[in-house]
């Protein structure tokens, strides 16, 4: 008999063999075990889950037509307000989002909406069903640059209103941090990423690649010169950020971007791809954030000892539980209130060590986290080869600094008010991480939306 | 897909390619990058613009072959197209944003090396068209390995031709025709040297003598090109800079060139591929930037 206070459990491939590969980790719900969790759901008038969802999924209304078995109809219910649902069901943190909400959670566990989400948006692409796209064109042009998240839910958003939607990408794929960032364990690419921007394109969307804007054609000539009659930003906090210790230029440190990068996009895990990928013996990724799990498991994978090192406690780690579970089980050992002050290099100028000092937490500082601070005489030397760093990212001034009347605040973040997206730029709008900083992927879709929103009202 | 207009060995293993992509023709300028891609398991390779024909939409690109990757691309045909060809990256030559009067002023001095001739000739055509001649000092080993230099001679104030072996021109290293022509008399403002890094190393350890301010286009290790994976960052000034973004010209008085050049190996040389051989086992796949075979070595 099933105990209701409790999730219906997912299947994952077991750790140990899946450490070894790059297999996606979670196998998600078949349709017997989605029905029997969507039960479980007690279709709350007032439902709390979408005031917790960025994009207001109709959550409760999705999950009825899973328990009916209708999937098509759940499918079509959650594509009203997400383009991207087989990405969200699979790297969305739901524990603090629809599932931190739902009244299940009180007494118990909360309904897992996030494989719900997963399962109805898996089953409706193996069964070729595609979103419901608009009913009449607007004879309107919209410029979206940047195709990640942020971008291709508002031009799908866009689209689907009956705008004629461009979006111009800088890498020669689609996807954004989908397809440089996430690994394929946790979001597979070909199965899930490119089905889901091909759905954006089967509204109408099109997408022209290798376009950076701001060095081959700025915003002001897409407007003038090409006839786009607004432009949203959504081109993400590429930047990464290193520490400034000693010893970061040697050969073997890496940011999290560019290993990342080269695993994701260029596919270097794999033999049959030309771009080569440095496969450490001991390997320390440095931070504890989600692209740090990321990375840790990805030299994982690629054969190497990780070390997760991160200044501060478990309890402050930023990654999501899931994965901090995920990378323990998989063995990634955790070396925390642990902070790198010097990289050590051999005559060639390798990596051949890391020096540290063991951290401890004092007063709150203005994050709200303990602040750490160094252990005096606590130095020691960890042995590795490579390093990553994953300190975080922040945006990339190609545009703001191309861009005449786009303003900035003093992180380099796009000046855009949170309801619709607006710049400081007449028609031009912008969300996501190129606005905020780093965030999450849902977060980028929500302001996605809002500027989609924005937008049409600017142009009705 | 990007078409391949023109193609040609111009000598060994250096190929010049014109290719099709109309909005890198429509806003490029000299000292410039474009990043390439032969196809979709291909590496990313940045490429210096040695020309651009903003009416017809084309870009030339001249590159050298040192690896697989490099290898493909010079099996490509005209007529055939590339996956990816994506640019204008990095900024333009300082110059270019310089009042012209002041710059018809300067006695500039641009020193190419090798390959390094293809981003020299947009920067001295672009001078030329503004009614600016400069002096130009081209490098080669041997004068079979001597590239555009007929064009080079159309654009440029005095064009002086010096090769290792002495087999055309003048003899000895550039840095040797560096040093006769101030001896000669001749003064330079600035100097823009690009060529391999041991080049530029040096010549900017004698413009320094010399106390002529130099530019140099650096070309490292890169993934993205638009500053996202700080592969190619590198030392300017005691200061972290990226190529793609912030150069890829910088101050070379300023730059870290021993630093630079072992971060250039890591894939790439004797020790590096031993390195990764060592690690990596049987697993090395190419894109090393030496193995020909695609790193079935």
């Amino acid at each position: 008999m099933m105990d209701v206070l409790k999730k219906v459990p997912v299947r994952e491939q077991d750790a140990k063999v899946r450490a070894a590969n790059f297999e996606e980790v979670c196998l998600g719900y078949n349709k017997e075990e989605a029905m029997e969790e969507a039960a479980r759901c007690i279709n709350c008038k007032n439902a709390q889950c979408i005031k917790g969802c960025p994009v207001s999924i109709n959550i409760p209304g999705f999950i009825e037509k899973v328990k009916d078995g209708d999937i098509e109809a759940a499918y079509q219910i959650i594509s009203e307000d997400s383009s991207l649902p087989a990405v969200c069901g699979r790297v969305c943190p739901q524990e603090s989002q629809c599932e931190g909400k739902c009244i299940r959670g009180i007494k118990g566990e909360p309904v897992s909406i996030g494989k719900l989400e997963r399962f109805a948006a898996d089953w409706a692409r193996e069964n070729g069903i595609k979103p419901a796209g608009a009913k009449e064109k607007k004879g309107k042009k919209v410029a979206v640059i940047g195709s990640g998240p942020a971008g291709l839910t508002c031009a799908g958003d866009l689209a689907r209103m009956g705008y004629d939607v461009t979006i111009f990408e800088a890498l020669h794929e689609a996807g954004g941090v989908l397809v440089y960032g996430i690994p394929e364990f946790r979001l597979p690419k070909q199965a899930v990423v490119e089905k889901e921007i091909e759905n954006v394109k089967s509204l109408g969307v099109k997408i022209e690649t290798n376009v950076v804007i701001g060095k081959s054609v700025t915003i002001d000539e897409l407007m003038k010169e090409e006839g786009f009659d607004a432009v949203f930003i959504g081109s993400g906090a590429g930047l990464p950020k290193f520490m400034g210790i000693p010893g970061e230029q040697a050969n073997g440190v890496f940011s999290a971007n560019e290993y990342l990068t080269r695993s994701n996009l260029m596919k270097a895990f794999r033999t049959d791809c030309e771009t080569p990928i440095m496969r450490g013996k001991k390997v320390a990724v440095v931070g504890g954030g989600n692209v740090a799990m990321d990375a840790a498991r990805t030299a994982l994978r690629l054969g190497a000892e990780v070390h997760i090192v991160y200044r501060r406690s478990e309890e402050e780690l930023p990654a999501r539980v899931e994965e901090v579970h995920h990378a323990k089980e998989e063995g990634i050992i955790f070396d925390l209130l642990t902070n790198p002050v010097e990289i050590l290099t051999d005559e060639n100028a390798w990596v051949c060590g890391m020096k540290c000092i063991r951290m401890e937490l004092g007063e709150p500082d203005a994050s709200g986290r303990r602040r750490p601070v160094e252990v005096p005489g606590s130095e020691f030397t960890m042995d590795v080869d490579t390093v990553i760093m994953s300190l975080g990212t922040s945006p990339n001034p190609l545009i703001s600094s191309t861009t005449e009347g786009l303003e900035v605040n003093k992180w380099k973040c796009i000046i855009a008010d949170e309801e619709h997206g607006r710049t400081t730029k007449e028609g031009v709008y912008a969300g996501g991480d190129a606005v905020t900083g780093a965030a999450t992927v849902i977060l980028a879709m929500g302001a996605g939306k809002a500027a989609a929103k924005g937008i049409d009202e600017y142009l009705s | 897909m990007y078409k391949i207009v023109q193609a040609k060995e111009l000598t060994t293993n250096i190929y010049l390619m014109v290719v099709e992509a109309k909005r890198v023709a429509k806003s490029c300028q000299p000292g410039q990058f474009v990043i390439v891609r032969t196809d979709e398991e291909g590496e990313r390779i940045p490429l210096t613009i040695c020309d651009y024909d903003r009416d017809k939409g084309f870009v030339t690109i001249v590159f050298q072959t040192v690896g697989a990757a490099t290898q493909k691309m010079a099996w490509l045909k005209e007529g055939d197209a590339f996956h990816d060809f994506v640019g204008p990256l990095g900024c333009p030559s300082e110059f270019v944003t310089q009042d012209i009067d002041t710059l018809k002023k300067k006695r500039m001095l641009f020193v190419a090396g090798g390959v390094g001739t293809a981003p020299v000739y947009p920067q001295v055509k672009w001078l030329h068209e503004q009614g600016i001649e400069a002096d130009v000092i081209v490098g080669a080993k041997t004068k079979d390995l001597l590239i555009l230099e007929k064009e080079m001679e159309e654009v440029a104030g005095n064009l002086y031709v010096t090769t290792d072996d002495g087999s055309y021109g003048r003899s000895g290293m550039v840095t040797q025709t560096i040093k006769d022509l101030v001896d000669e008399g001749k003064n330079y403002d600035t100097c823009v040297a690009i060529g391999p890094m041991i080049m530029m190393k040096f010549v900017c350890k004698m413009t320094k003598e010399l106390k002529i301010p130099t530019i140099v286009s650096l070309n490292p290790i890169m993934v993205d090109g638009t500053g996202m994976c700080g592969a190619c960052r590198v030392t300017v000034g005691g200061e972290v800079k990226f190529a793609c973004v912030d150069g890829p010209e910088f101050d070379g008085h300023q730059v870290d060139f021993d630093q630079a050049m072992k971060r250039q190996q890591i894939y790439k040389t004797e020790e590096g591929r031993a390195f990764l051989r060592a690690k990596e086992g049987n697993t090395h796949h190419g894109g090393c930037g030496n193995c020909t075979d695609g790193g079935k070595e």
